[in-house]
This record gives structure tokens, C-alpha cells and sequence, in this order.
């Protein structure tokens, strides 16, 4: 017990980083499994983020509306976003996204009620580890059931192909951006349990670079499956204590592990880590990468 | 009425650097349809090698500068042969194209930081003699000169390239249609190489021109030209040479005029997100995109 609880004392900040990662990860992957390649989950997690702590900071409301309200907003202007942007494909899509993100990053620098640049400081300390890890499972599981239903099935069969997917007469922009406003709602609502971890939020920490961080946990852990984002999240946010644990520190080293991580997997494992799995379980393997809608 | 003046004749320098960063990332989208995210680490080390050269290797600018950009031109063949020639045959290379530039970009630039340190570098100060021309209030130096000159003359020695060059025109056969252009006898693998190459020497003088105008180089100033040149592609219509110069151009001077107009630099990047956010939703194929560039 005395061990455990050692291990909770050096390892507790990063156990949390773990759980908020994964959900974070899952926020995009939701958006993902549609097909829709988006770099605005960092920006969606941002606004939850400010508005939970600028609820419970300033206007004294309690911790779960708070988070509530958050991720509601996140999912407003997911859709207003959404409806417009949606109409684009492939990298025009995640280029539009990118410019919303950094919109907003712009925008809460500038505004008087998020403390600008230095952060919103003072954001009282409410989250819990079991909170973040009571949300994952809740989310896991609803995203788990999500995909064997037919909004799930609409899903998959958007990503595969649009055309044919609209030809069976499903309402392909309805799915599109429930897919990303159920996106948002969740990055709105983990932003809020991200920012009520921390004393302090900044607008770098939802930037362009956590965005892409969140694509690249999906991609290595492998959008096939719901747990495959939490697997990436997991491995990507942990290396650095990993490569401590082998004796690398230096930065730069880390950072190229890193890459080659996503590049390796990339060439040669299109579906992720758990296909690794998969494969050894005998299952039959699709080697047509996800999330691929684009055409020529 | 004089400050408005610098500042216009301020954002035609600084546009001409973006506009040749530009160029080089909108002619491999033009003929791959790739997104090459590692471009702008390739402007960053095509910065620091320069300084390098003329640092360490006590070579004068004049001879370290075709150098850097030799050695640019040959990291964007590495870069296609490592990240994107083995996953051409995919179905959705587009996509998986994107993510492995991710992963070269977080490799170059570990490369970067491990080589060069995270400070702040500067050319020595004898490395370009300045000389500074008064007209009035308006002032101009030789260096300002000297990097317009520069970027209009690779600028335009691409464009009568891709026009007359026997091999320009086969760059044009292979982004109008590779299959065709294979059909004809054109060695599009060897194509596609030359045009990274290309590409990414471009962007590595854009790199050197940068960090001599700004008087800083560090390994990650390419985070914020990354976006930007984003923007100027988008607004300039993907994959189009003159929409890139133009759009550039437009860039610097939009920078510039926001910061005279609002007096503070606050909102600088806001107006250019924002121009690229509705020029995507409204206008997808930019101003002199090509109508089958329109993916709405």
C-alpha cells in the first residue's frame, strides 16, 4: 500500500495527463470515425476549458454545471462551425479547422476575461483522479455502443465512401456533424476537467501543436477500434517517463523518438498499434487505412 | 501618412518571403495533392544551415546560401523518398502523406534542436553589408532590396520553368494527371522527386532570407510561418505558382495595415485566420485556384 501510494505521489500528474489525453484523443476520434479529418478539437477543449473555469472562478458556479455548460457551448459553436465547413473534404477541411483554432487561440489572447496570454490563474483545484477516469470509461463505453448502432454504421460508412453512403439515402450532412459536434461536446467537456486539474490555463496549451498531437495519437494507436486512440494516448503521453526509464533525457532524442514512432507506424502498420493485436488474434485485416475519404 | 507608407513598403519584403515559402508548399500540393506539413522545418534548417556555414564554416553569404539551399533541395529528396514515395500506391495517400510529413517534421526538427541548441541564433553582424536608403520619411535598406530581388528572381526563374523547361513541363503533365502523363513515357517517380527537390530548396531560401530579415533564427520559427503559408496557399488557390506570389504579397501587406490600423500586433494573425476561414467556406479554389482544385 505504501508503495502504491509512492507511486501516486511521482506518478499522479502523469496518470492524470494519461486519462485526459486518451479523452481528448477519443473527442477527435468521434469525428474521425465519420471520415472527417479535423484539427479543431484542441480549440473545442480550449473553449470548454475558459468557459468551466471562467463559470466556476468568477461567477462561483458549482463544479459539474460548470463542466456542463463547457461542453454545451463546445458543442454550439461546433455546430455553427460545422455546418458551413463540413462542406469541404480532406485537407480543406482540416486547414479550415486549423484556422479556427488559431481564431480562437487569437481570440481568448485577446480577451480581458481569460487573462490573455499570461492564462486564467486561479482555477480552483476540483478534479479528481477517479472524476477523469469515471469520464473515460463512461466514454469508452457510449462510444463503444455508439459504433455498433446505426449512427455508427451512417459513420462508417461515410468514411469509407461519401457517394455511395449518400446514394443509400443516408442524410450524410446530419452525420457529419453529429459526428463533430459530438466531438466537441467531448473535448468541451474534457477541457473543463483539464482546466479545474491545473491551478492555470493558457491559450498555447490548445494550439495548433496539441491538435496535432491528438491526430497522432489517433494514428498510432489506430482508429479501427475505440480503444486504439487510447492506446496512442497512453504509449505517446508516457514516453518521455519510458525513455527516462532507459536512461535518454535529452530532449531532442525524445522528440525524434517520437516521429519515428508515427512514421514507422505510418509505412507500416496503417491501422494503427492494435492492429498488432489484431493480427494475432487471426483476424481478418482490412488493409485500407481509415478515415480516408478523399478522392483524386 | 509617411508610416502607412513604410508599412505597405514593410509587408512587400516580408510578402516576398512568404510568398517564396508559399510557392515551394503549394507546387507539391499542386502536382501530389499532398499536404507537405515538413516543409516548414525544411525552411528552418535551410535558415540554420546557412548560419551554420557562415558561422563555423567562415564561408561568406554568397557561397553559404546556394549551399543551404543545395542541401534543402536534397532533404526534400529524402523527404520523398522516406515519407511519401512508398505510400503512393495507397488508397489514401492524401492522407497518410500528411501524417508521415508530421512525423519527418517532428524528425527534422529534433534534428534541428539537437544540432543547433533551442536559443536564439543570429547571423554575425558583418554577414550582409547594410546600406540604408532615406526617401523622405521612408527608409529602405539593401538587404530589404536584396531578399525582394532574390525572392522575385527564384520566383520568377520557376515560372518560366514549369512553362518552357522540358522538365517544368513534365512537372505540369504529372500534376495534371500522372497516369496520363506515365502513358506518354514520363518518369513520374523521378518527376515527383525533382519537384521536392525543388520545393523544398525554395523553402530553405525562404528560410535563409527569413532569419537574415529578422535578425533571429531558432528552431522553431517555423511554427509560425507553417500556418501562414497555409493561409497564403489557400488564399491564393492550391497549387497555383502565381496565387502563391500573389497571395504573399497580399499576406505581408494584410499583416502590416492591421497592425497600423488596430496599432497594436495583438490581432495580426486573427484577420489572416479569419480571411482564410471564409475563403474556405466561401471560395474553396482561392482566388486563382483551378476550378478542379474546387473540393466543395
Amino acid at each position: 500500500m505504501e508503495a502504491l501510494q509512492q507511486f501516486l505521489a511521482v506518478y499522479g500528474s502523469l496518470i492524470n495527463f494519461l486519462g485526459i489525453n486518451s479523452l481528448l484523443a477519443l473527442s477527435l476520434y468521434l469525428t474521425l470515425a465519420a471520415g472527417q479529418l479535423s484539427l479543431g478539437s484542441a480549440a473545442f477543449a480550449g473553449i470548454g476549458g475558459y468557459t468551466a473555469g471562467v463559470l466556476t472562478m468568477k461567477l462561483g458556479v458549482p463544479y459539474l454545471p460548470a463542466l456542463a455548460a463547457g461542453a454545451v457551448l463546445a458543442g454550439l459553436v461546433g455546430l455553427i462551425i460545422g455546418l458551413p465547413v463540413l462542406r469541404l473534404k480532406g485537407v480543406f477541411l482540416a486547414i479550415a479547422t486549423l484556422a479556427f483554432g488559431e481564431v480562437v487561440r487569437i481570440a481568448v489572447l485577446n480577451i480581458d476575461i481569460t487573462g490573455g496570454a499570461e492564462g486564467l490563474v486561479g482555477i480552483p483545484n476540483i478534479t479528481t483522479t477517479w472524476g477523469i477516469y469515471l469520464s473515460l470509461a463512461i466514454a469508452g463505453y457510449a462510444i463503444a455502443k455508439l459504433r455498433r448502432s446505426r449512427i455508427g454504421w451512417c459513420f462508417e460508412s461515410i468514411r469509407e465512401d461519401e457517394t455511395a453512403a449518400s446514394a443509400m439515402g443516408i442524410n450524410t450532412t446530419y452525420y457529419k456533424t453529429l459526428s463533430f459536434v459530438l466531438g466537441a461536446v467531448l473535448a468541451g467537456f474534457t477541457g473543463g476537467l483539464y482546466a479545474h486539474l491545473n491551478y492555470i490555463i493558457t491559450p498555447r496549451e490548445f494550439g495548433f501543436t496539441v491538435a496535432v498531437d491528438l491526430l497522432i495519437y489517433n494514428i498510432v494507436g489506430g482508429i479501427r477500434v475505440w480503444y486504439g486512440p487510447v492506446l496512442g494516448a497512453v504509449l505517446l503521453t508516457s514516453l518521455p517517463e519510458i525513455l527516462r526509464a532507459i536512461g535518454i533525457t535529452a530532449g531532442p532524442i525524445r522528440m525524434a523518438v517520437n516521429g519515428l514512432i508515427l512514421l514507422l507506424v505510418i509505412l507500416f502498420l496503417p491501422n494503427g498499434l492494435v492492429s498488432i493485436f489484431q493480427r494475432r488474434g487471426g483476424r481478418k485485416q482490412n488493409t485500407r487505412m481509415d478515415a480516408a475519404p478523399e478522392e483524386a | 501618412m509617411e508610416i502607412l507608407a513604410q508599412q505597405l513598403v514593410n509587408g512587400l519584403f516580408i510578402g516576398s518571403v512568404y510568398g517564396l515559402f508559399a510557392v515551394g508548399y503549394t507546387l507539391v500540393f499542386g502536382v501530389l495533392d499532398i499536404l507537405n506539413l515538413a516543409h516548414a522545418a525544411v525552411f528552418t534548417l535551410g535558415g540554420l544551415v546557412a548560419l551554420w556555414l557562415v558561422d563555423t564554416g567562415g564561408l561568406s553569404i554568397w557561397l553559404a546560401f546556394p549551399t543551404a539551399v543545395l542541401f534543402c533541395g536534397l532533404l526534400g529528396l529524402l523527404l520523398d523518398q522516406v515519407a511519401f514515395a512508398p505510400l503512393r500506391q495507397r488508397a489514401d495517400s492524401n492522407f497518410s502523406g500528411l501524417i508521415s510529413s508530421i512525423a519527418m517534421a517532428i524528425i527534422f526538427e529534433s534534428a534541428a534542436l539537437g544540432l543547433f541548441g533551442a536559443r536564439t541564433v543570429r547571423f554575425p553582424a558583418h554577414t550582409v553589408s547594410v546600406h540604408i536608403w532615406r526617401w523622405q520619411d521612408l527608409s529602405i535598406t539593401s538587404l530589404q532590396v536584396e531578399i525582394v530581388a532574390i525572392s522575385l528572381l527564384l520566383m520568377f526563374l520557376l515560372t518560366q520553368f514549369l512553362n518552357k523547361a522540358r522538365v517544368g513541363k513534365a512537372i505540369r503533365a504529372v500534376a495534371e494527371n500522372d497516369r496520363t502523363a506515365r502513358l506518354l513515357g514520363i518518369h513520374v517517380d523521378g518527376i515527383i522527386a525533382f519537384t521536392f527537390f525543388i520545393s523544398s530548396a525554395l523553402g530553405g531560401a525562404a528560410g535563409i532570407l527569413f532569419g537574415l530579415y529578422f535578425d533571429s533564427l531558432s528552431p522553431d520559427m517555423g511554427h509560425s510561418i507553417e500556418l501562414k503559408g497555409l493561409a497564403v496557399i489557400v488564399l491564393g488557390g492550391m497549387g497555383s505558382i502565381p496565387g502563391a506570389i500573389l497571395g504573399g504579397l497580399a499576406f505581408g501587406l494584410s499583416e502590416v495595415l492591421t497592425v497600423a490600423i488596430t496599432g497594436t500586433s495583438n490581432l495580426r494573425d486573427a484577420v489572416a485566420f479569419t480571411v482564410l476561414f471564409t475563403v474556405l467556406v466561401l471560395r474553396p479554389s482561392g482566388i486563382l485556384g483551378k476550378k478542379k482544385m474546387r473540393e466543395a
